[in-house]
C-alpha cells in the first residue's frame, strides 16, 4: 500500500483530498490528512462576523463532513517533516510514512511578533479578525462602541487575503453610518505600503474610494510597537498613531512546524516551484495554498486554482511522467466595499488587476475593478460555493484555473513577460 | 530612461533615482549616492549593502525586513540607526539595486 499524506485540512488540503480520492485507486493508495483542529472555518466569513452580518453557524463546520469516504482524518499537531526519512512526526510521537507528501498548513496571524501587541489592550482595545476568536471578541467590542478613533492597521506584508483589511475599513464606514456613529468616529487606515494596495492600478482605484469614504490613510508605516499606556501605534521612524480601538492584521507566518523541519524561508513559507507547485529540491513533496512562497495572493480562490494543476502534477509524478501542468498565479478576489456593493479583482503572475468584465467579455455580468451591486452578491454567494462546490474539489462553472485575458482592458505595459522557475 | 552623472560616471536611473543597470555600480558611486542622502558610509553600512547585493544575486529580489533580521542578522533598530526613515529603500538605492517591493 502506498501512502499519500496531506498536512493541513483547511481549504487547500480538503480540496486535494477530495480530488485525489477520486483519481487514486483505493486498493493501491491510502490517503491520510492530518490537522490539529476538528473544526473547519470559512475564513472569508471572519470579515462579516464583527458586524453581526454572519453568525458562528455561517463560518464553522466539522472538518470530517467535507472529507470523502476513503480518506482517513488524523487529528493531531504535526511536529516536523523528515524529508530524508520520508516520514512525518506528530506531536504525540507517532510517525506517518509517505510516498508523496502535500504541505497545506497555510499561514496564521502571530501578534506576538509586534512588541506590545498582546499586552494589556489585547482583545480589549486591540483586536484582530483573522481568527474565529478574534472576530468574535471584536464583535463584542464594536457593540459597545460609542465613537472615537478607530484605526484599521496592517502590520506587514505579505498577509493572506491582502484586501481584507481594506474591506474591513469599508464595512466599518457603512456599519458606523447605519448605527448613527459615523460622525462621531474618525476612521484611519494605516499600512506599511506606499499606497492602499499592493498592485498599482487597483491601488489607485481603492485610494479614491478611501478618500470618498473619508477614511484617512497613513502610508509607509513600519510598526515598531504598540504602546499600551498611551494607546498608540509607534513606527520605527518614531511616528505615532493613537487609537481608541485598533483593528490590526498581525504579521502572518507559516506554521512553526515548517521551520522545525528546516523547509521554510524567513516567514516559514516553503520555497516552491511557481508553475509545478513542487517543493524546491524535494522530489516527493508538493506545496499548495498559503503555505507556498509563490508570488501571488494568499487566497482560497488561489488554492482552488492550484488544486486543478496539482492534481494533474501529482498523478504525473506518480506515473513517473514530467510535471506538465502549469499554474499561472491566477487569483480572483471579491472586495466588499460597503452599502451593498463590491469590487472584483482577477489577476495572475503576469497581469495585475485591471478593469473589464467577468467571466464573459462584454456581457460580464460581473465588473472587474469597478463597484457594483452584483459583485456584492457574488461575494455573498461565495460562502455557499465554498461549502458546497469548492471544498468538494468541483470546478466552478466558466472559471478556468488559467486566467483569461478576454474581457480585460489592459493598459500598455501592464502585461509582464512570463517569469522563469 | 534617465541618466545621471555621479562620481565621474554616467549611470542609467529610474524616476526615483534607482540604478537600472547594476553592472554600472561601483563603490565610488555608492559613496556619492550616500552623500546625496546625507549619509557617510561606515563598515556597518557596507555590511548591509553587501548583504543586499549578495542576496539579490542569489534570489533576484531585494530582501525584506524579516530576511535582513533572520538571514542577515541585522536588528531592525540598528538598520534604522544606519539608514534613517527607510532603511531598505535607502540601502538598496546606494547598493545599485532596484526599488524594493517591501515598504521600508
Ligand atoms: C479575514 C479573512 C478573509 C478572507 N477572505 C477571503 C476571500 O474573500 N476570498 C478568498 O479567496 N480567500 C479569502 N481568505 C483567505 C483564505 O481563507 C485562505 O487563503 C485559505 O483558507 C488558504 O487555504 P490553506 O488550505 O492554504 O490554509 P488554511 O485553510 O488556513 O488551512 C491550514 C490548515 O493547516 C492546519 N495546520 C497548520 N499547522 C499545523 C500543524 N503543525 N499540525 C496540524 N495542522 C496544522 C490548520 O489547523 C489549518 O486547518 C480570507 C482569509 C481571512 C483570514
Amino acid at each position: 500500500m502506498k501512502e499519500l499524506l496531506i498536512l493541513g485540512a483547511g481549504t487547500a488540503g480538503t480540496i486535494m483530498a477530495n480530488k485525489l480520492r477520486g483519481c487514486l485507486p483505493a486498493a493501491e493508495w491510502r490517503i491520510r490528512v492530518v490537522d490539529e483542529a476538528a473544526d473547519h472555518f470559512y475564513q472569508p466569513g471572519f470579515l462579516f462576523l464583527p458586524f453581526g452580518l454572519y453568525t458562528d453557524r455561517d463560518v464553522v463546520r466539522p472538518r470530517s463532513r467535507f472529507l470523502p469516504r476513503g480518506v482517513e482524518f488524523v487529528q493531531a499537531a504535526v511536529d516536523r517533516i523528515e524529508p530524508d526519512r520520508r516520514r512525518v512526526r506528530l506531536a504525540d510521537g507517532l510517525e506517518l510514512p509517505y510516498d508523496v507528501l502535500l504541505i497545506a498548513t497555510g499561514t496564521r496571524p502571530v501578534p506576538g511578533q509586534v512588541e506590545g501587541m498582546t499586552n494589556g489592550d489585547w482583545r480589549r482595545r486591540v483586536h484582530e479578525f483573522y481568527t474565529f476568536e478574534g472576530a468574535r471578541a471584536l464583535q463584542a467590542s464594536l457593540r459597545d462602541w460609542r465613537g472615537g478613533r478607530l484605526v484599521v492597521h496592517v502590520s506587514e506584508m505579505p498577509i493572506k487575503c491582502p484586501v481584507a483589511p481594506l474591506e474591513f475599513a469599508f464595512l466599518a464606514d457603512w456599519w458606523l453610518t447605519t448605527q448613527g456613529l459615523r460622525d462621531k468616529t474618525e476612521l484611519v487606515y494605516v499600512t506599511p505600503l506606499s499606497g492602499a494596495f499592493t498592485k498599482p492600478i487597483a491601488s489607485q482605484v481603492l485610494s479614491g474610494l478611501l478618500d470618498r469614504k473619508r477614511i484617512r490613510v497613513v502610508t509607509d508605516f513600519a510598526v515598531a510597537r504598540v504602546d499600551n499606556e498611551r494607546h498608540a501605534l509607534v513606527s520605527w521612524d518614531e511616528r505615532d498613531v493613537p487609537y481608541d480601538l485598533l483593528v490590526t492584521v498581525p504579521p502572518n507566518l507559516g506554521a512553526d512546524m515548517i521551520e522545525r523541519s528546516g523547509l521554510g524561508d524567513e516567514m516559514n513559507y516553503v520555497p516552491t516551484e511557481r508553475h509545478t507547485l513542487r517543493a524546491r529540491g524535494h522530489e516527493n513533496i508538493f506545496v499548495i495554498g498559503d503555505a507556498a512562497d509563490v508570488p501571488t495572493s494568499k487566497a482560497g480562490s488561489v488554492a482552488h486554482f492550484e488544486a486543478e494543476v496539482l492534481t494533474e502534477n501529482v498523478l504525473a509524478h506518480i506515473c513517473g511522467e514530467p510535471l506538465s501542468e502549469r499554474f499561472d498565479g491566477h487569483a480572483n478576489c471579491f472586495i466588499e466595499s460597503g452599502f451593498g456593493k463590491g469590487f472584483l479583482l482577477d489577476f495572475n503572475y503576469q497581469l495585475e488587476p485591471v478593469p473589464g468584465r467577468f467571466p464573459f467579455p462584454r456581457l460580464g455580468p460581473l465588473a472587474l475593478l469597478g463597484e457594483s451591486r452584483l459583485n456584492h452578491w457574488g461575494k455573498l454567494a461565495f460562502k455557499w460555493i465554498y461549502w458546497h462546490v469548492l471544498l468538494r474539489g468541483w470546478p466552478i462553472p466558466f472559471v478556468d484555473h488559467r486566467m483569461s485575458l478576454a474581457g480585460k482592458q489592459i493598459p500598455a505595459g501592464a502585461l509582464k513577460a512570463e517569469m522563469a522557475g | 530612461m534617465a541618466q545621471k552623472n555621479i562620481a565621474g560616471h554616467t549611470v542609467d536611473v529610474d524616476a526615483e533615482g534607482y540604478l537600472t543597470r547594476p553592472e554600472q555600480w561601483n563603490r565610488a558611486i555608492a559613496e556619492a549616492l550616500a552623500q546625496e542622502l546625507n549619509l557617510q558610509l561606515t563598515d556597518a553600512h557596507w555590511k548591509v549593502i553587501e548583504f543586499l547585493q549578495s542576496d539579490y544575486r542569489e534570489r533576484g529580489t531585494v530582501p525584506g525586513m524579516r530576511r535582513l533580521n533572520k538571514v542577515g542578522g541585522f536588528a531592525t533598530k540598528d538598520l534604522y540607526a544606519l539608514f534613517p526613515d527607510g532603511p531598505i529603500k535607502k540601502a538598496a538605492l546606494i547598493a545599485g539595486l532596484p526599488k524594493p517591493a517591501s515598504c521600508v
